[in-house]
């Protein structure tokens, strides 16, 4: 048993690029779903576009590195609007299944062999992430303590990551204290009220969403960088639902449960990984093979998450009376 | 909310031990799967299989590595020595005379990655016989015999949508819950069944039609327990609508990385029924299980239409869907029509499960991959509505494939799933639906 690994990795994991891509798609969601009560299924989509529009400007169009994040933002918005406009007045359940759809059709297109000189088919795209790296102040070496730490690109990315994060946070804290944001809870609670008292809930619900979405596309951002390659299938259905699971788990409507859920989630995530690898490599789990250890984290994602939401849907920080799930 | 824990937990733990009794009996050997690298790919042309290609191997530079010809299921694999860029090239001479690799191009440059099986993609159409012109829209008699082939393959394909959608519909409608755990009752289904059909517990493989029976059964059991055990407690605790959505979605991805753990990433098909000659009527050509898939297909769809309508049973499902506090109150056993519901549900999107695993292939994604064509057949059709579910399945089917005359047929779902957005925009009440389910 190689306990130093599974320690190192899980240590990793806690403040690792995953917790970072995640918990941006998480502080996204928690805007949609915690505080506003819009069941976007569809944060997936919002993260490719992102990651698409920085890598298909750089690797297709040779395009300098602020070009693509502003294509990549500005495919963002885009994506919202187009989303947002015909969608945001159906019923929960409808919206849940119009964005999960929106979803696939934008990972299809990104994946079709029609479409393969622009986004690269099944392959996607890499090698975009140079001039990136070669903001990095850092000089080359070894960061941390001991076997903890990371290399010079990980850290450059990791503290702008970070940076990013705990912005988005700051952003999001200030403007759920203002009156925009005492809007969008209560539209959460009761949409009919709030329209009542004459606020345009059409209008709030898009700008919460393109919010969202925004904040979440600098998750897919951070995965092309960190990973040097998007590939369509990254960006499926299941990023989503991670990032759902983690807003749980850290409490909706929190300002700090999506970071706090991002990093529990990986850390319990990695670990259990390595832990069952290095049982079944031992030989302490005779009837399991290493290939099977993958489908079975992700299972115990899938029953977490169905003991959260029964046991405790307000997670760890949240306020059982802010969850917008038995609404409506 | 109040808590009422105990019956709860009971009921959490008992479905958990349900899950573990199911790994008991699925446990069985996972396929097994080569190490290390290696390149692999199936050879189909209109869903059959397609034996004794050459394909050869060589590293980019064109070092020889191996040569196969694909086997009896149209597979091939190739072990490589490491990671990096390999030629696969299809010997097209090999092809069966009436087929042709879409685009042409026999020559795949596929990268494999450390520790992966790299799959490699050679799409094959048929070719038109010698002296026709290939099809394309301009040759009208072509053009129509090919609509029709399509049609033809849609209305397979609507069928069994419906299979599923019925029950996803219908569990709706009683229920509230707009379950995204219905795709995995379709893996589920297919998969028991491939148990069964390759043999399990050292037991021999059986046929597929019993093995297909059997997966029926233990399916609809399997709905009745998740019912019994799991969602009716809920539904008891007063959990919300949307609660059990996301909660459904939890259920989802427990279940198919379940199934994944036994049945492993490959894909695979039946033992039987496998490479049928195409018999030809009028302008469509299929292979005759596809005839008999779809007799069984309408025949079941038939019996429960007709059950709804006509039985105790069947009208009082429909009240509840109408009404579950007025049904209640005339004397309906509300919970025991939703069991039935659940386990007939449960048992179609099995047979669903089969049908798919006999016409494409078996994947433990196939139900994931399916389950948005069916929420697009059953809001076409309107949620809620047992019979706009079918319409709505047809009407999708049929369009998914017809729509291949004009666009790449891998974006083919993406024209369902706009069709999808636009009824929902425009209709969302669906076909049959009434007004007041509106969005």
């Amino acid at each position: 048993m190689d306990w130093l690994t599974i320690l190192t990795t899980t240590v990793h994991a806690a403040i690792g690029w995953e917790a970072v891509v995640y918990g941006l798609a998480a502080i996204g969601v928690n805007i949609h779903f915690g505080y506003t009560g819009l069941l976007n299924f569809g944060q997936a989509a919002f993260m490719a576009v992102a990651g698409y529009g920085l890598a298909v400007m750089i690797t297709v169009f040779n395009a300098p590195f602020w070009v693509g994040i502003a294509v990549g933002l500005a495919g963002a918005v885009l994506l919202a609007l187009v989303l947002g406009a015909p969608t945001l007045r159906l019923r929960a359940d409808y919206l849940a299944i119009v964005t999960i759809a929106a979803a696939e059709i934008i990972r299809l297109i990104f994946r079709s062999v029609y479409f393969k000189d622009i986004f690269g088919g099944s392959d996607g795209r890499r090698g975009f992430n140079a001039d990136f790296y070669a903001m990095n102040p850092y000089p080359p070496g070894h960061y941390g303590i001991g076997p903890f730490g990371f290399n010079e690109r990980t850290m450059w990315l990791l503290t702008v990551g970070w940076s990013v994060v705990l912005l988005s946070c700051l952003v999001v804290y200030l403007l759920m204290k203002s009156p925009w944001g005492r809007v969008l809870k209560a539209i959460r609670e009761d949409e009919d009220a709030v329209r009542s008292l004459g606020k345009n809930v059409f209008a709030y619900k898009m700008q919460s969403l393109v919010l969202g979405g925004v904040i979440g596309c600098f998750g897919g951002f951070f995965y092309g960088l960190y990973n040097g390659s998007v590939q369509p299938d990254v960006f499926g259905t299941e990023m989503t639902f991670f990032a759902y699971t983690i807003v749980i788990l850290g409490g909706a409507a929190r300002v700090f449960g999506p970071v706090v859920g991002a990093m529990i989630f990986w850390v319990l995530f990695v670990f259990i990984g390595n832990l069952l690898a290095e049982l079944v490599a031992n030989g302490y789990i005779p009837f399991m093979t290493s290939i099977q250890v993958g489908p079975i984290r992700y299972a115990l994602v899938g029953l977490g998450f169905i003991l959260l939401l029964v046991y405790r849907p307000q997670g760890i920080f949240g306020d059982k009376r802010e969850i917008a799930i038995d609404a409506r | 909310m109040t808590y009422k824990g105990a019956p709860l937990r009971r009921a959490v733990i008992a479905f958990t031990a349900f899950l573990g009794g199911l790994i008991f009996l699925l446990a069985s050997p996972a396929g097994a799967a080569a190490d290390g690298e290696g390149l692999r790919g199936t050879l189909r042309l209109q869903g059959q299989p397609v034996n004794g290609v050459k394909i050869v191997v060589t590293t980019e530079d064109g070092q020889p590595v191996k040569e196969v010809t694909t086997d009896a299921k149209g597979q091939w694999e190739v072990p490589v020595p490491k990671a990096g860029k390999y030629k696969v090239t299809l010997d097209v001479k090999t092809l069966p005379p009436n087929a042709q690799i879409r685009g042409g191009n026999p020559v795949r440059t596929p990268t494999v990655y450390e520790g992966n099986v790299s799959t490699v993609l050679f799409a094959l159409e048929p070719k038109a016989a010698a002296g026709q012109q290939p099809a394309d829209s301009s040759d009208g008699g072509q053009f129509w015999r090919r609509a029709a082939q399509l049609t033809f393959e849609g209305f397979n394909l609507g069928l069994i949508i419906a299979l599923a959608a019925l029950g996803l519909s219908l569990i709706y409608g009683t229920t509230g819950l707009t379950n995204f755990a219905h795709g995995e009752l379709v893996t589920l289904g297919a998969v028991v069944a491939w148990f069964f059909n390759t043999g399990i517990f050292g037991l021999a493989g059986m046929p597929l039609i019993p093995a297909a029976i059997l997966a029926v059964i233990v399916c609809g059991a399997f709905g009745y327990l998740q019912d019994r055990l799991f969602w009716g407690k809920l539904r008891k605790r007063g959990t919300g609508v949307i609660a059990m959505m996301i909660i459904s979605i939890g259920v989802a991805i427990l279940l198919r990385n379940l199934i994944q753990f036994f049945f492993g990433p490959q894909t695979e098909s039946f033992t039987e029924y496998n490479a049928q000659a195409g018999i030809t009527v009028g302008p469509i050509t299929a292979a005759p299980k596809n005839f008999w898939a779809m007799g069984i297909e309408l025949a079941v769809l038939i019996i429960v239409g007709l059950a709804l309508l006509k039985t105790r049973t069947g009208k009082a499902a429909r009240a509840v869907a109408d009404n579950p506090a007025l049904a209640a109150s005339s004397g309906i056993n509300v919970d025991r029509v939703i069991r039935i519901i659940w386990t007939v549900g449960g048992a179609i999107a099995a047979l669903a499960g089969v049908m798919l695993g006999l016409s494409q292939f078996l994947k433990f994604t196939m139900g994931q991959d399916i389950l948005l064509l069916v929420f697009a057949g059953v809001t076409l059709g309107g949620l809620g509505t047992a019979f706009g579910a079918l319409v709505g399945s047809l009407v999708v089917g049929v369009f998914i494939q017809v729509s291949t005359l004009w666009v790449p047929p891998e974006l083919k779902s993406v024209g369902a799933l706009a069709v999808l957005i636009i009824v929902l925009l425009f209709r969302p009440q669906g076909i049959l639906g009434r007004r007041e389910r509106i969005g």
